[in-house]
């Protein structure tokens, strides 16, 4: 059956690195003109198969076709000229420069530019792909969404006909992502191939016409959009039925207050005002979320709460006690367990698994003025098995995939019982079973009738698990609202500073 | 052929080897600047690294060369674990010098018993003392160290030829030397009729307590914590700018030592050239030994090797005696180099 050659075709597509298979065996086909999703947890594979698309990575095993021919992509630049661009998850941008200047960088062999008219070239690209971008802005005073944009304009201008976006969502705005959509249902229609690397579900229902997922570094399949459902994509996904976790209805021994902030106010770290006057409290046995955009004093509230930023104004006491502007120690004596927004910041990367689980406590870890290693190590041993963490004591952190280093510091926090938890983003960046584990975890503290505080700036998660939903904006509380009253779009408003 | 060059850390077995390789790529490099006097590079080996240890008398003479090295690498070392970049052992071994030989000259009619663990105890408190402003600096206005540090090593060596030339001028020669300490605060030598004096057992002392303080205890731990990951430290609920304010006057006080040792076991007088650069030798040392106190001492010794080879070498073959401070200045830079590129690695492939 004759058929119009795909945009691109990569067959058996093997790639290792060391003793791990990345790819295995992939067989990956993108129509002309169809937005493609390529779906699969943290680590399935979906960024290495498109590295080696673009060239950079070249596949142990495997061919690359591109319009029915047989391409040879070694470089990226064997891959733009093949006319296949790619926006990474990192731009490739420099800041000083303008606009235009990112974008004829590379691409021009002659001594002398033109820069009037490759102004107006950039202008007439952006009219024409109806992307709007300024050329003569410079790009460090470009938002994020903005960038990414000018990276999409910098592939087309050279003639791509395959875009590949990695996550390209990850770091915009909802109202941005929105906006990418459109601009990526008109490239589609007129005529642009587009792979669309993601793990969010409703994102790939919105926008793809089909979609291939990859588990483990193999092809699971690929389906029609119409004909497929969240559910089971993400059935495709992790290869089990289950999926998400059940809250129990009947909260945990709901009652006393256990944690309580008074008009607490804080600075950032440029010195501007970034918390006013807030106050809420959390109950035993309850899980409070903390939901907003990104940015809207989150972290800052956090760290407050950690002990890692001094407060300006307000108090703060936990279980009774004080701890306004205490340190991490005196804080955790009160029974606070802290989960940061940054893992990578909370332990350290150059020390062992055991090493990093005493840190917090290490004067408990001592023997006759000497470190009790024994202890230290059996103390981690037993964690490892509690919290079905994939390491060994002695296996430097850094090795450790994302979802296993928040399970030490899960197990370093929860070990203790506390009565009150800090937990922030939680599950950044980790893939569907590390997240479903984490989020198992704090109900089981809730149930347990620990207090905690949920600061996400995943909605989903925040409607997941709260039994109330606390809203910042601009560093004020805008509202609490019991789980019950709070739907997306009550949310939505109060998240972009809209009383409700 | 296709060659890339990819981020991949090396095996933990291969660290203790990177000195070694460093070594010998080391004595590759500089090979060719033997060439250039027209001797003979594996002749020229032979005496910096065989020839000091075929006789008694140049084997002790190692180990009398190692000994302030070994102080200075251990202070360096234990600064440097704790995240904290003290520059300064030069200055901080000068001050320990300075109040040794105070306390020296002050000691006649008092038993060696008392004298010489006061002059111990008093060049380590100077060493302290020269490193606090620094640290202090460093944690109470975020003042960076290796700047600082650097810096007070020249003033420091201004005090001592101030000095010199002033109270503590030879009456007799009119040197810019001090007079001689009292008998009693000499230290005693280990071997008869050499130069191997106390000061070489006060050093591995020194190893073995830091050894024991950095792997050994919690506080140890703790400091490695600041100097991997100071705001993981902080998040855990480790004084951070206490922490770092103590690795760094310890190693000050460390440093103190390697200048008592060199004006009660060596020269007896303090004069300008008591140090001649071994606190910022201490900072190869410790590298060599990539911060591991038992690294630092075999670092130390191998140090102290080639620079006793120096001499053989140049009367031997004609080469300058400098070849030793290029070859240790060259060891540095490759041991950096090397310690920087095991986090790499290089695949080559072949085209097609």
């Amino acid at each position: 059956m004759p058929h119009e050659p795909y945009a691109v075709e990569m067959r058996g597509i093997t790639k290792r690195f060391g003793t791990i298979t990345a790819n295995r065996a992939v067989d990956f086909a993108l129509r002309k003109g169809e937005v493609q999703a390529l779906l699969g947890e943290n680590g399935a594979g979906k960024t290495t198969l498109m590295r080696i698309l673009y060239g950079l990575y070249h596949a142990d095993e495997g061919d690359i076709f591109v319009d029915g021919q047989m391409a040879d992509i070694r470089s990226p630049r064997h891959a733009i000229a093949h006319g296949v661009g790619m926006v990474t998850q990192h731009f490739a941008l420099v800041p000083p420069i303008t606009v235009t200047e990112n974008i004829i960088l590379g691409y021009t062999d002659r001594f002398n530019i033109d820069l009037d008219a490759a102004h107006n070239k950039v202008a007439e690209a952006s009219r024409r792909f109806g992307i709007a971008i300024e050329p003569r802005a410079l790009v460090k005073n470009l938002s994020v969404g903005e960038r990414q944009r000018v990276e999409i304009i910098k592939a087309l201008y050279r003639d791509a006909k395959v875009l590949i976006l990695d996550e390209p969502t990850a770091v915009l705005a909802p109202q941005e992502a929105d906006e990418l959509f459109e601009s990526l249902k008109r490239l589609r229609d007129s005529g642009l191939s587009v792979i669309f690397i993601s793990h969010k579900l409703h994102e790939v229902m919105a926008i793809t016409d089909r979609v291939t997922v990859l588990r483990s570094g193999e092809l699971a399949g690929t389906v029609n959009t119409a004909e497929t459902n969240q559910a089971d994509l993400a059935k495709m996904m992790v290869g089990r039925e289950t999926f998400g976790v059940t809250k129990s209805d009947v909260n945990g021994r709901q009652g006393d207050i256990a944690l309580r902030l008074e008009k607490i106010s804080a600075l950032d770290s440029k010195e501007l005002v970034a918390l006013k006057e807030i106050s809420f409290e959390v109950r035993t046995g309850e899980i409070l979320g903390l939901a907003g955009v990104s940015g809207n004093g989150q972290s800052e509230l956090a760290q407050v709460l950690e002990g890692t930023r001094p407060s300006t104004g307000g108090r703060v006491s936990a279980n009774g006690r004080e701890i306004t502007n205490a340190g991490p120690e005196q804080i955790m004596a009160t029974g606070v367990g802290r989960i940061p927004e940054d893992r990578h910041e909370s332990v350290v990367a150059e020390m062992t698994v055991a090493q990093n689980m005493a840190l917090e406590h290490l004067h408990e870890f001592v023997r006759r003025g000497m470190l009790d290693k024994k202890r230290i190590r059996a103390h981690a041993e037993t964690l490892i098995e509690a919290y079905q963490i994939k390491a060994r004591p002695n296996d430097r952190i850094r090795t450790l995939s994302g979802g296993n280093m928040q399970k030490v510091i899960l197990a370093r926090v929860l070990e203790r019982n506390p009565s009150v938890i800090i937990v922030a983003q939680p599950t950044r960046g980790l893939d569907v079973g590390a997240t479903e584990y984490v989020r198992q975890k704090l109900l089981e503290q809730r149930q347990r009738g620990a207090a905690i505080l949920l600061i996400s700036e995943d909605l989903d998660e925040i409607l997941e698990l709260s039994d109330r939903i606390a809203v910042i904006y601009e560093g004020e509380i805008m509202n609490v609202l019991p789980a019950a009253e709070a739907d997306i779009e009550r949310l939505g408003l109060l998240m972009c500073g809209v009383s409700v | 052929m296709q060659i890339k060059i990819e981020r991949s850390p090396a095996p933990v077995w291969f660290r203790p080897l990177i000195p070694l390789l460093a070594i010998v790529f080391t004595f590759v490099i500089t090979a060719s600047l033997v060439l250039l006097v027209n001797a003979n590079p594996l002749s020229a080996y032979y005496y910096f690294l065989i020839d000091p240890l075929s006789s008694r008398v140049s084997a002790i003479e190692v180990l009398v060369k190692s000994t302030p090295l070994i102080l200075t690498g251990a202070a360096v070392t234990f600064a440097f674990v704790g995240g904290y970049w003290n520059i300064g052992a030069e200055g901080q071994l000068l001050m320990g010098a300075t109040a040794a030989t105070a306390i020296g000259l002050q000691m006649h009619g008092v038993p060696a018993w008392i004298a010489i663990p006061l002059m111990i105890l008093g060049g380590f408190l100077a060493g302290m003392l020269w490193a606090l402003a620094p640290a202090l600096m460093r944690v109470k206005l975020a003042i960076d160290e290796v700047v600082t540090t650097l810096l007070l090593n020249s003033v420091a060596l201004l005090i001592v030829s101030a000095l010199l030339n002033g109270p503590w001028r030879d009456p007799i020669s009119q040197w810019p030397q001090s007079p001689e300490i009292a008998p009693s605060a000499i230290f005693p030598k280990l071997i008869p009729r050499s130069r191997l004096h106390l000061g070489f057992i006060l050093a591995v002392i020194v190893v073995i307590l830091v050894w024991f303080v950095l792997t050994r205890t919690a506080f140890g731990l703790r400091m490695r914590a600041v100097g991997m990951g100071s705001s993981a430290a902080r998040f855990a609920g480790i004084n951070v700018d206490r922490t770092m304010l103590i690795s760094g006057l310890v190693s000050g006080g460390i440093a103190g030592l390697a200048g008592v040792t060199e004006v009660a076991g060596i020269h007896y007088h303090l004069i300008d050239a008591i140090s001649g650069g071994h606190g910022y030798t201490g900072i190869i040392v410790a590298t060599l030994g990539t911060l591991n106190a038992w690294g630092v001492l075999l670092a130390a010794l191998f140090i102290g090797l080639i620079d006793t080879g120096a001499q053989t070498v140049s009367r031997a073959l004609g080469v300058p005696v400098y070849l030793g401070d290029v070859i240790q200045a060259a060891l540095l830079l490759v041991t950096l180099g090397f310690l920087l590129l095991q986090g790499y690695r290089i695949r080559w492939r072949r085209k097609g």
